[in-house]
């Protein structure tokens, strides 16, 4: 009998094991292929060139331009989707009546579970000819649209994690801004929020780390040039699409290209990483004030 | 009633508004797009459609390769992902409580669930596709998937876990039982509930997955339908992107048709999530 536990334990640890397995095959696999990548091209020029050619004949390995492109189409996205999340998130709360939170909120949830390469089809073939009716110079391919779609993406992450954290307010500080004679709207903004304060960072964090990582719609909709710009109204490109182009390309392994997509998600792995801790980081440390 | 009363009555009138129309925003674009998908797509979807090959020629391809496909991963991963999530999930909320190594794993658990999906790809290009010669076939994106989706599963495990009440833990000790024997008997029965709804929104999210599958190299062009893991295979959301990038009219139908398909599966699956979780709140009280 003893033994079968233990048996069961060592199994089921194992199983535990294999998503610190995941991690160490993560960085190995970015970190080896990185490093070779690193050994051919210089890490300054990787930093500030300011082109990314690597599929030309002449080749230039600045990541600057995608880094751009996946910036500023998160930018967009989260410039979008934080006040309509947020709002959602303090309407819920204080506002509607428990039912009508009750339905809404699984409906708001199905905007994050449509596949991402649906959203990719709504911003080509819908919202950018929508917005080209207006825009004059609006390209085929762009940031806006992509980032836009990608907002509509992220609003339920926004507004449901907010709204989770104004939910964990105990109530008495409500009844003590009720009490004083607040208006709903003063009691949001002035007692509920700022207390709820390290859940909504929280919220958006994860959410602009969502956006950097996001794939199938930039690719489908921003286009595939990289470029150094803040216009949101030209083709450009993301990290992660160019990881995309290149794969869907027939590139030898071993060859420089082929290491290129390595590099490329390395950088995306940092920036998506320290978001992740800083998150994290902010959640343990504020999580248990009101306990 | 004072000046400055009767302002923050209006302003706290008008967000109640404002609220609400922010909140209808969402729900209003998914309709809007809903409905534009259907004019697009729903006359294309016949039998023909369905069991049809790939081709050049917008109007005679069908998504049969790519759905059988998507059965083929959503069987795969489910068979790969749930035992070893589960088994993770109750490890780390029965046995490993209180030590540096289950602190450990709850942060890379929280940091894995947060790593873009594209990365999960690269991961399963070397590994499975280059290392373990798998190549660009079934096995190698269900694994794929299946580390991608795990830390789902694990949360929904642990959260699922969580709920069940010591006391009734401690009752089934009292009995004489093991530790397994309780967990076997009392904790995941009391808990299925919750841990199928994390399975069933952990799946519906990997057969919707495309990123991490065009990396490891899921061709969009299969002129045949799999019959072994080892097999290359397209999924509908490869098929959907591969269409999307095509010029052609009669493509973004194909591809409108083809995303009523995929999206009718998300739905059911969520629903029928959505529909578990509430049973199961409702039906557990202890």
């Amino acid at each position: 009998m003893k033994t079968k536990e233990k048996v069961i334990e060592f199994g089921l640890g194992l199983s535990a094991l294999i998503t610190i397995l995941t991690t160490v095959g993560i960085l190995w696999v970015l970190l080896v292929e990185a490093f070779s990548f690193f050994g051919k091209v210089s890490i300054i020029d990787f930093l500030t060139d300011t082109q990314w050619t690597p599929l030309f004949d002449e080749k230039h390995f600045g990541i600057l331009p995608l880094v751009a492109g996946t910036l500023l189409t998160t930018f967009i996205a989260v410039l979008f989707a934080l006040p309509i999340g947020l709002t959602i998130a303090v309407y819920l709360n204080e506002y509607a009546y428990p039912g009508f939170r009750k339905t809404i909120k699984p409906i708001l949830e199905l905007l994050a579970a449509v596949p991402t390469v649906v959203y990719g089809f709504f911003a080509l073939q819908v919202v950018t000819p929508f917005l080209q009716s207006f825009i004059p110079g609006l390209a085929g391919f762009n940031s806006l649209s992509a980032g836009l779609v990608m907002g509509i993406m992220i609003i339920p992450l926004i507004s449901s994690l907010s709204e989770d954290a104004l939910y964990a307010i105990p109530k008495s500080l409500k009844e003590a801004s009720y009490g004083m004679g607040a208006t709903r709207f003063q009691t949001a903004f002035k007692v509920m929020v700022p207390a709820a304060t390290s859940g909504i960072v929280v919220s958006v964090i994860l959410a602009i780390s969502r956006a950097i990582g996001e794939t199938m719609i930039v690719a489908i909709a921003a286009g595939q040039q990289p470029r150094l710009t803040a216009n949101p109204l030209v083709p450009i490109e993301t990290i992660t699409t160019y990881i995309v182009q290149v794969s869907l390309g027939d590139v030898p392994q071993g060859s420089i290209e082929y290491q290129t997509i390595f590099a490329a998600g390395i950088t995306l792995f940092i920036f998506t990483f320290t978001l992740n801790s800083v998150s994290y980081w902010i959640k343990k440390k504020f999580q248990e004030k009101y306990e | 009633m004072s000046n400055a009363t009767r302002i923050n009555r209006i302003k706290d009138r008008a967000f109640k508004y404002i609220g609400l129309f922010c909140t209808l925003f969402g729900i209003i674009v998914l309709a809007i797009f809903l409905i534009d998908i259907l004019i697009k797509g729903i006359g294309r979807i016949d039998w023909a459609f369905l069991s049809s090959l790939p081709s050049r020629i917008p109007e005679r391809a069908g998504i049969l390769t790519a759905f059988v496909g998507t059965i083929w991963i959503l069987i795969l991963t489910a068979i790969i992902a749930i035992p070893i999530g589960i088994s993770a999930g109750i490890y780390l909320e029965e046995y490993g409580k209180k030590s540096r190594m289950a602190n450990l794993l709850e942060i890379n658990i929280s940091n894995l669930a947060g790593i873009p999906s594209i990365i999960y790809g690269l991961l399963g290009l070397e590994i499975f596709v280059r290392i373990m010669h798998l190549g660009n076939s079934l096995i190698a994106g269900a694994l794929t998937l299946s580390l991608l989706i795990l830390p789902i599963i694990i949360v929904a495990t642990r959260e699922a876990i969580k709920t069940v009440p010591k006391s009734i833990k401690e009752a089934s000790f009292g009995m004489g039982a093991t530790k397994w024997q309780t967990i076997r008997q009392i904790t995941l029965p009391a808990a299925a509930g919750g841990i199928l709804t994390g399975i069933i929104l952990a799946i519906s999210r990997a057969i919707g997955e495309t990123a991490p599958l065009i990396v490891i190299g899921a061709l969009a062009y299969v002129p045949f339908t799999p019959e072994s893991p080892m097999d290359e295979f397209s999924v509908l959301p490869m098929q959907i992107f591969n269409w999307i990038s095509r010029p052609q009219k009669g493509f973004a139908i194909n591809a409108a048709a083809a995303i009523i398909i995929l999206l009718a599966i998300t739905f059911v699956m969520n629903g029928i999530a959505v529909y578990l979780r509430n049973r199961w709140q409702k039906k557990i009280r202890w």
